[in-house]
């Protein structure tokens, strides 16, 4: 019986040539991403200055810490539309603990964080628990943290004038003589994490299963119940490092400083190759779609396209790269 | 004399890629008649339906409604020939009302344009007063019962004109009282350039409805019998009596074994009704049953994936209460549904994935990190020792077969190295080799100890594994049979049990124990005689 079950050379290299399939959204996005640096780069000599990039990378880092969250989320299937508001909401809330209640830097900011990780942890008691639809329960927290955060915040930002270092949580460079704000080495520092976590600990190979087949994960003795909370939770966490990077940048906490920032979100998930259908996605891919974003939204800018018209290309952006990874599946099924 | 068929199926063939669903079938339904189609669970009557619905095409054979031949294009099609056909699974929309659904899309309008709701409750009411249903045009389906939701289907069918009606288990959710009133409502549909066929497991009804009774088995046509000059022990083993392809008998069957599980008096909303039985160490426990008798609830309500009412599961002489399918696993029981794809696989995760998955946790993590490579080495040993064909470790499970994915399921819980395994119908759709090895392994894992309950709907196979039988019907247990006691005669007798006649019955119970006495009768070498 030795020759059934044996890996043997041939099929390894079909493994291969599967794997880059899989990975052909990643190397399309990434090739797009190329295209787009290229164009900009050409089309506007104020592309590629470094204080463009810099601010293009601020930009980049927001987005793809909320993106680098919702990965989870939408890896299980799942959706997250609180991620904007939220970000408002721990916002206000850094504020009010760090300038208003005084608490050090060192205990505020991961308070901050951890405000994300209780908004993450009601969604997962709704969704898992409450059996609330994801798209409906995290509406219902879009609101509820916009209301909030306008609420506490008296619909007034909140200025960190008083606490300069804060600002330096972004804008300082932590590492001398690299000129890149400590904003991008953070992001850097989250992307690795959070793809270690998804491809190597549990929470990851969970993620994937809730994603792929909920039911047979369930019944394959795994309390799915508690993981999706927990990763609605992690999810979280996410929102609120978001929040600190964008205020600290900002110098200060408004009230509504996240809106629209989950759908750009998600759109660099989907961008980045990572199944609304749940079971499949990417950190990598994530962080390239971020990119892609961020580097449209700013090289439309700077070549005077309006807001308006900005939109427009980010909607069509956004179903090319979802058509092509259709036909990508199509193909694959076949 | 010789009259003209109302419909008449000839000689007809049907194969799907691997299976052969029908072969050579025919058929004749005489104007006038109700004629019953029997057949065991995967005989061919599905397949017959969905051909003469058009939802299927023949390979071979030919169909004539009165003489004329015959050619379906499409359900619509059928119905506007005149062929109404009832199916198990009802075809209504629960939201729309009783008028709306009978007449969907062929709503009456005003204009061609907009809905003429006044016309189309006026039309609806009048076919019901013609067929005498206790219907109301207005009502929403939704909310009706079982049995009128029912009518409402049979109304909709024969607003079509029908002269045929093809009803396929239509007593499957109905009590006796509403058997009746069917039963009723198909004597005044006949006519005499009307007919019926009446699909059904149920001996008794068959008796009481039909006038002759069609058996096919295994995709063949058997034989057509005169219902009032035959017994429905007779029917019975004209359906079960195909020789099974291998002498196999069950292995290891002992009487001395401890008991391991023990369920008593299990009861759940909506289909079991004080389910009782023990289950031993090493033993292999078939549950056998006809479709929609309650096997798989058992086994779900076992590992907690449904909530239970009442009862008790006792494991290891200790009361236990399961919550969810994670509790299950932490006593070492797995549950291995039939529907693989939905339940069982990660499909579009590696083959490696889905092996280790419910021992993650537990057995290849530490500090919630994966100990990958260790994974990796058990993956590839049960790759090994299952003899999964799979050219790695790496390739996704929906590029597996059958046979290999259900032995990626079987790894997984042999991983989680489970005392108990609830397998549910552990050999469908896979072809005979691989259900061979799949037959081998089993016993294999009742050898080593472990604890077995099979789930099967193929009677053969539950007499070849089997050290002892559970069959059900309708919720409850009908009857336990040693392996010596079961026979494809004893086990469809238990299995086509309706509720009145349950072995309490004084009177039922000597047939019963005739039975038992002799469990291989006539009828056998009536059959072999037929083959």
């Amino acid at each position: 019986m030795t020759a059934s079950g044996v890996v043997t050379e041939k099929p390894i290299s079909r493994d291969l040539a599967s794997t880059i399939r899989g990975r052909l959204q990643q190397f399309l996005a990434f090739g797009g991403l190329i295209v787009i640096f290229v164009f900009f780069s050409l089309a506007s000599p104020d592309f590629l200055t470094f204080s463009n990039v810099t601010s293009m990378l601020f930009s980049t880092v927001v987005i793809g810490t909320l993106a680098i969250g919702t990965t989870f989320v939408i890896i299980t299937a799942g959706i997250d539309l609180s991620i904007g508001t939220g970000m408002s909401l721990c916002a206000v809330m850094a504020g009010v603990f760090i300038v208003h209640w005084h608490i050090p830097l060192p205990i505020g900011v991961p308070l901050a964080i951890l405000f994300g990780g209780v908004i993450g942890l009601i969604n997962g008691f709704n969704v898992a628990i409450l059996k609330i639809p994801p798209f409906i329960a995290t509406l219902a927290m879009m609101l509820a943290a916009q209301g909030l955060a306008l609420v506490i915040s008296h619909s007034a930002p909140i200025y960190f004038d008083t606490v300069p270092a804060y600002a330096a949580i972004s804008t300082g460079n932590l590492i001398p003589g690299v000129k890149f704000p400590n904003a991008v080495i953070v992001l850097a520092a989250v992307a690795i994490i959070a793809a270690i976590i998804l491809n190597k600990t549990v929470l990851g190979r969970y993620t994937y299963s809730i994603g792929s087949n909920a039911e047979a994960t369930a019944l394959s003795g795994i309390n799915v119940r508690k993981w999706q909370i927990i990763i609605y939770a992690f999810a979280g966490l996410f929102i609120g490092l978001a929040s600190v990077l964008i205020s600290a940048r900002l110098g200060s906490a408004q009230p509504a400083l996240g809106q629209g920032y989950e759908l750009q979100a998600i759109a660099a998930v989907v961008i980045g190759g990572t199944s609304l259908f749940g079971g499949k996605g990417s950190i990598l891919g994530t962080v390239i779609g971020a990119l892609i974003i961020s580097l449209l939204n700013n090289g439309l800018q700077i070549m005077s396209v309006p807001q308006e018209w900005q939109n427009v290309v980010l909607g069509a952006v956004i179903l090319a790269a979802v058509y092509t990874d259709n036909i990508r599946r199509r193909k694959a099924a076949m | 004399m010789t009259m003209t068929p109302l419909l008449q199926v000839q000689g007809v063939t049907k194969s799907f890629p691997g299976v052969k669903a029908l072969s050579n079938v025919h058929l004749d339904l005489r104007p006038g008649e109700v004629l019953a189609l029997a057949g065991e669970n995967g005989a061919g009557k599905s397949t017959l339906m969905k051909l003469l619905s058009g939802i299927y095409t023949a390979d071979e054979g030919e169909f004539y409604l009165n003489g004329e031949k015959l050619e379906v294009a499409s359900p619509k099609h059928a119905q506007e020939l005149g062929i109404a056909i009832i199916h198990q699974d009802f075809n209504l929309i629960p939201d729309l009302t009783v008028a709306q659904n009978i007449f969907v899309g062929r709503e009456p309008r005003w204009a061609h344009t907009f809905l003429n709701e006044r016309a189309l409750n006026v039309k609806a009411q009048e076919l019901i007063e013609r067929l005498q249903l206790p219907l109301d045009p207005k009502q929403n389906v939704g909310a009706l019962t079982v049995a009128k939701q029912q009518m409402v289907e049979i109304a909709k069918a024969l607003s079509y004109e029908a002269e045929v009606l093809i009803m396929d288990e239509p007593t499957a959710a109905l009590n006796d009282a509403e058997v009746a009133t069917l039963h009723e409502l198909i004597r005044r549909f006949i006519r005499p350039n009307t007919g019926v066929i009446y699909i059904s497991h149920r001996m008794n009804e068959l008796k009481v409805i039909s006038d002759r009774v069609t058996v096919i088995r295994d995709g063949q046509y058997v034989d057509t019998l005169d219902v009032q000059t035959t017994s429905m022990k007779e029917v019975i083993a004209l359906m079960v009596g195909r020789s099974i392809t291998s002498d196999a008998t069950p292995v290891g069957v002992r009487d001395d074994r401890e008991v391991l599980l023990s369920v008593s008096g299990l009861n759940t909303k909506d289909r079991l009704k004080d389910v009782s039985f023990d289950l031993r160490k090493g033993e292999i426990l078939g549950f056998a049953g006809l479709m929609g008798a309650g096997r798989t609830e058992v086994a779900r309500a076992i590992v907690g994936a449904d909530g239970i009412e009442s009862g008790t599961i006792t494991l290891r002489g200790k009361q236990i209460s399961i919550r969810n399918p994670a509790e299950a696993a932490k006593h070492r029981i797995g549950y291995l549904s039939e529907d693989r794809k939905r339940y069982g696989l990660l499909l579009e995760q590696d083959v490696g994935a889905n092996i280790v998955l419910s021992a993650v946790s537990e057995l290849y993590a530490a500090w919630g990190f994966l100990k990958s490579k260790s994974m990796r080495a058990t993956a590839a040993r049960y790759v090994k020792t299952l003899r999964i064909k799979t050219p790695s470790i790496n390739q996704m499970t929906k590029n597996l077969s059958g046979g290999n994915q259900q032995k990626v399921v079987i790894a997984k819980w042999l991983v989680k190295d489970c005392d108990i395994l609830i397998f549910d119908e552990p050999t469908r759709g896979i072809d005979v080799g691989a259900k061979e090895e799949i037959y081998v392994l089993l016993n294999e894992l009742a050898a080593q100890g472990k604890s077995i309950i099979m789930i099967s709907s193929e009677l053969p196979e539950v007499l070849r594994m089997s050290h002892r039988v559970v069959v059900m019907t309708e919720g409850r247990v009908a009857g336990i049979l040693t392996a010596d006691e079961a026979t494809q005669e004893s086990v469809m007798h238990y299995a086509t049990l309706r509720d009145d006649e349950r072995p309490g019955d004084p009177a039922e119970r000597d047939s019963f124990e005739t039975e038992q006495a002799s469990p291989t009768d006539v009828n056998s070498d009536q059959t072999a005689g037929k083959r």
